[in-house]
């Protein structure tokens, strides 16, 4: 005891296991977060292996296990590994887009011990056309709504948010309440994998975002407690950055099909950090020690303005991957901060979208009703 | 200010799972992507919400198991606070 260094603080537990699967997918979303490299990974954990993985994460201390991808249910031994991790009493949320979730499969997933089914909409939209004519994929998310419903599931809906998008948040919001979703997350869009190759078709206007922040809180105030609506203003459109991960290291735990362990949901993006894989290494080893998960843990990696912040406790430097994309250093502010020297990169971003919008036609959906009123208009 | 009346026979909302966490040290209400940590008498309160007793009889067995009389109206407020939440119906 002769050290004169303060004792450690207590790490915290990894509350949050994202187990992706897979990164197979029926679908093709713009907007997905996978790396782009995916198709590469083809090593994909065994159903022993990831068994394996659930009861170390859950010795230390995991809790909230997420399944998904990838399409998760691609993978043929998922009511398996929702059953053991039943057993050892994680809280299950399937993150699905619904494809391939028959009756049969919605059922045996009941019995296993699946807790909640977070289901994903309008988000086969490789382009405008298939956003507004995607008929099949709308029937059967309607399907499997009900079906989740049926079972008596709670049931999150999940919509990505972009500048096609933004103007139907409300018809959006009554498509949720009508499938008696108990929450609606309205996810603007991050800009990360794909979706950063797609920004500047994705991005919305300042105008497109405080126009469906008030009709969210319109109808927040209309419906109360029926349904929550989940809504976070996107990071582009803010001054200050948001506390990434809840902090690096401190509640997040994911792994990647391929057994490689994430800090955040982008770290295979992020350079130098050696990420661990959970076939060489106990995942104890890896979440406390290794350095991919104390790379930016606490606040002694931070460089100015960061560092003498007197709001560094409440941001933690914003997220790391940002930084790397719009600065090209991992340990810079998060450019999305005013006080970042490159919150030039983003806003130079926000108006190039702006100008893009100035000609843009509002999206006409093919209904009946549309149908009908431009046959009168004519 | 509206008080929520406390159901007869209180029991844990489908909609959450109560359990209890060793490497937490206490009881936790688990929910959709979300963990609500119970402090100890939290715990205790909800851990008796079975649907099968009414509130007379969970402060009865609390009091009997903590050996204290005159837990009725913390219990009670606790309870109504619960209800709600929508922890319990």
């Amino acid at each position: 005891m002769t050290s004169a260094l303060p004792p450690p603080l207590p790490l915290p537990a990894p509350h949050w296991l994202l187990a992706e699967l897979t990164y197979r997918c029926p679908l093709h979303c713009a907007f997905c977060y996978n790396p782009l490299h995916y198709d590469a990974v083809r090593q994909e954990l065994t159903t022993a292996e990831w068994i394996d993985v659930l009861h170390q994460a859950r010795a230390l201390g995991a809790v909230q296990l997420g399944l998904s991808g990838g399409e998760p249910l691609m993978r043929d031994d998922l009511v398996e590994i929702v059953a053991e991790a039943r057993r050892l009493g994680f809280y299950i949320n399937l993150i699905t887009s619904g494809v391939g979730l028959t009756e049969n499969r919605i059922a045996a997933l009941k019995r296993a011990g699946l807790d909640h089914i977070q289901l994903s909409f309008q988000d086969s939209t490789r382009e405008l056309n298939d956003f507004l004519s995607s008929t099949r994929t709308f029937a059967l998310k309607l399907k499997v709504a009900k079906l989740i419903k049926q079972y008596d599931y709670p049931m999150v809906m999940n919509c990505v948010l972009h500048r096609y998008n933004l103007p139907h948040v409300g018809k959006i919001i009554e498509m949720a309440l009508e499938l008696g979703a108990e929450y609606l997350e309205l996810a603007n869009t991050q800009y990360y994998g794909w979706a950063m190759k797609n920004r500047e078709q994705l991005m919305p206007t300042l105008a497109q975002v405080r126009e469906a922040e008030r009709v969210v809180a319109a109808y927040r105030e209309r419906i109360g407690d029926r349904c929550r609506l989940l809504f976070v203003v996107p990071d582009y459109f803010e001054d200050r950055p948001k506390a990434c991960m809840n902090g690096w290291g401190q509640v997040f735990l994911g792994v990647a099909p391929d057994g490689v362990a994430l800090p955040c949901h982008n770290a295979r993006g992020l350079p130098g950090l050696d990420l661990p894989n959970v076939r060489e290494q106990p995942l104890a080893a890896i979440w406390r020690d290794s350095h991919a998960f104390n790379a930016y843990r606490g606040d002694g990696w931070m460089r100015e303005p960061c560092r003498s912040c007197d709001e560094k406790a409440r941001d933690l430097g914003g997220c790391r991957c940002q930084a790397f994309m719009l600065a090209g250093d991992a340990s810079a502010a998060d450019p999305v901060c005013a006080k970042s020297p490159h919150r030039h990169e983003v806003d130079r971003v926000v108006v190039l979208a702006a100008g893009l919008a100035r000609n843009e036609q509002p999206i006409l959906f093919r209904t009946d009703a549309n149908s009908r009123r431009l046959k009168t208009r004519t | 200010m509206t008080t929520t009346p406390i159901p007869a026979n209180p029991a844990i909302s489908r909609r959450f799972r109560l359990q209890w966490e060793a490497t937490q040290d206490s009881h936790v209400l688990l929910y959709p992507e979300g963990m609500v940590k119970l402090n100890a008498s939290a715990g205790e309160i909800l851990a008796c919400c079975d649907g099968a007793h009414s509130v007379d009889e969970i402060v009865a067995t609390l009091e009997a198991k903590f050996q204290k009389a005159g837990l009725r109206d913390d219990i009670a407020h606790f309870l109504a606070y619960a209800s709600q939440q929508k922890w319990i119906v």
